[in-house]
């Protein structure tokens, strides 16, 4: 091996160690951490009485109603939200595409909800719907508590879900609408395809690739939901979500055992949401490193 | 001919109307919370889009409140610091991934694209314990630490992305000059670099400025709580009645900033988004 070559890896590992170590020590470290603590009962209250308890707090987590209603929430609060913000972006990738006047103030008004603080969006959305403060009442001559029932709470979070994260789907969506080439539509146009089943024959297969990595990141995104939920109902209502409830045993209650074991668990959910979607799709991220 | 004219501008309306449709969704919650905001206290409830009288009195009671304020300062500096560290960081990281040939290239990349999934909530435990006992909780730092973490993966995949694009003949001219690789890398190639850090930065502040669960567990007090925070947890001057023109007001002072920076700069943003997804 030549002397610039180890000159070479030398450098690239001293550029790298900054960012390696940054990232084991604020996520791996901390990880191993809970998956040990979640072996004790520890509460911070009572921090004299930590003792080994084994899987004990996992039976606990998986045998309460809590933690399956949580997820079934959180899983109901992403598929509703990914599901619809891939129509919806898809409907704005090709408003953006095929507008000939006002592409730029369609990409400039979507950049809005992605800068806006989610804790604001979440506010001026419970405003809006606020049956005092609210315009919504008032505009469909309703007088409905939108976030004190289950069912229209949902409705809330999700909505507001969809207006905050729908831009960043579509600028990836239309990324990918750009990708497609204009002689391939034509060309199938002169063999007389009409516009949906160029869409569906040509455009779609093509974009299938940006589609699937847009889709993962916002099913994994959906998936960690807090600031919207905590915001607009706290978890109240029967909404509460699996970070919430992580968040509640670990911050509000200072269990640490027990919240340890909800953390832990919302790890393998999303490892198992990644793999469903590498595996299962076949997103192949390797491919995008090389040149 | 004309058939096709005819068409065309009836294909013209149904995608101009589209935008239409789509800019007013887009923008009506924030032109709903500006006007909650100029709205009287008196007239918070009176169900209208618009207010009947404009006035400034939640900004006043805004800038007032003992909160607000020092949330405002924490978070341009927190989010200002994370950036300027993570993108320095992550400039070293890409770099390296793009020029340099070295076992463990994939491996960074992959770990990159793992934290860049990884739920925050699973390490807000162990952080709140660890923070607690190094002396680390409701500090800048202990916010810029897991803010730097979580925003690498984005900056380092954008910058490779961009990095990609250098014509890194330059660089080379620069060592057969004489250059050493560090001053290569210092004098030819981060003004090259320049644009792609430029997004990679305001990607990075944006993703700092609107964390909201590291900043409710990680802090407890006016020394480092930031701006989200304490909107979420505005208790106003009376406990009974709910400072909703407060919190409006400050969700304004909050947004304006970022609104004139994505506008300002919407290109690279969008250009920034789309790198690491699109283009390999």
């Amino acid at each position: 091996m030549s002397r610039g070559s180890i000159a070479e890896r030398r450098l690239a590992w001293l550029l790298c160690a900054p960012a390696v170590m940054a990232m084991l020590v604020v996520t791996a470290y901390p990880m191993v951490y809970a998956l040990w603590l979640s072996l004790f009962r520890y509460d911070l209250r009572f921090p004299g009485e930590r003792h080994f308890v084994g899987l004990a707090n996992y039976a606990s987590v998986l045998g309460s109603e809590v933690w399956w209603q949580a997820l079934f929430n959180t899983l109901l609060i992403t598929a509703g939200s990914v599901v619809v913000e891939l129509v919806l972006g898809l409907a704005f990738a090709l408003v953006m595409h095929r507008a000939f006047f006002g592409r730029v103030a369609v990409r400039t008004a979507l950049l809005v909800p992605y800068g806006i603080i989610t804790v604001v969006a979440a506010m001026s959305w419970r405003f809006a719907f606020d049956p005092t403060t609210g315009f919504v009442d008032a505009l469909l001559g309703l007088e409905r508590a939108w976030l004190a029932e289950r069912w229209s709470a949902f409705f809330v979070i999700i909505q507001t879900e969809i207006w905050k994260t729908t831009p960043f789907m579509a600028l990836l969506l239309l990324a990918g609408l750009t990708l497609v080439p204009v002689d391939l539509l034509r060309a199938a146009r002169v063999d007389g395809a009409n516009a949906v089943q160029r869409f569906f024959k040509i455009t779609l297969p093509l974009m299938k690739p940006v589609m699937l990595v847009a889709l993962l990141f916002r099913t994994l995104d959906a998936f960690r939901v807090f600031d919207t939920v905590f915001v607009q109902t706290r978890g109240a209502q029967g909404t509460e979500t699996v970070s919430i409830v992580g968040y509640d045993a670990l911050i509000t209650r200072l269990n640490l055992g027990l919240g340890s074991a909800v953390s832990v668990l919302i790890f393998v959910c999303v490892v198992a949401i990644a793999v469903l979607y590498i595996k299962g799709f076949g997103i192949d991220f390797t491919r995008r490193e090389e040149r | 001919m004309m058939e096709s004219g005819g068409k065309g501008s009836l294909e013209r309306l149904f995608w101009g109307a589209g935008s239409i449709v789509v800019v007013a969704y887009a923008l009506i919650p924030v032109a709903w919370i500006i006007s909650l905001s100029l709205k009287r206290t008196a007239d918070l409830s009176d169900q209208r889009f618009l207010p009947s009288v404009v006035s400034f009195e939640n900004y006043g009671v805004v800038f007032h409140d003992p909160q607000f304020p020092p949330a405002l300062w924490n978070s341009m500096s927190i989010a200002g610091l994370s950036t300027l560290i993570a993108v320095l960081l992550a400039m070293f990281v890409a770099y390296a991934v793009v020029r340099l040939e070295f076992p463990g290239r994939r491996l960074i990349m992959a770990a990159a694209l793992a934290i860049a999934m990884f739920p925050p909530v699973s390490i807000i435990g162990p952080l709140f314990n660890l923070w607690r006992s190094v002396g680390l909780y409701d500090t800048w730092a202990g916010l810029i630490l897991p803010y730097i973490t979580f925003a690498l993966p984005l900056a380092i995949w954008v910058l490779a992305a961009f990095f990609r694009q250098i014509p890194w003949d330059l660089e080379k001219a620069a060592r057969v000059d004489g250059a050493t690789p560090l001053q290569a890398f210092a004098r030819v190639i981060v003004p090259l670099a320049a644009p792609g850090v430029f997004t990679a930065s305001i990607l990075v502040f944006i993703f700092a400025w609107n964390d909201f669960l590291f900043a409710i567990t990680l802090t407890s007090s006016n020394d480092a709580r930031t701006v989200p925070a304490a909107i979420a947890f505005f208790t106003g001057s009376s406990r009974f009645e709910q400072p909703t023109g407060a919190i409006a007001a400050a969700s304004v002072v909050v947004t304006v900033p970022i609104i004139l920076l994505v506008l300002m700069f919407q290109r690279r943003i969008v250009a920034g988004l789309t790198a690491g997804a699109v283009k390999g």
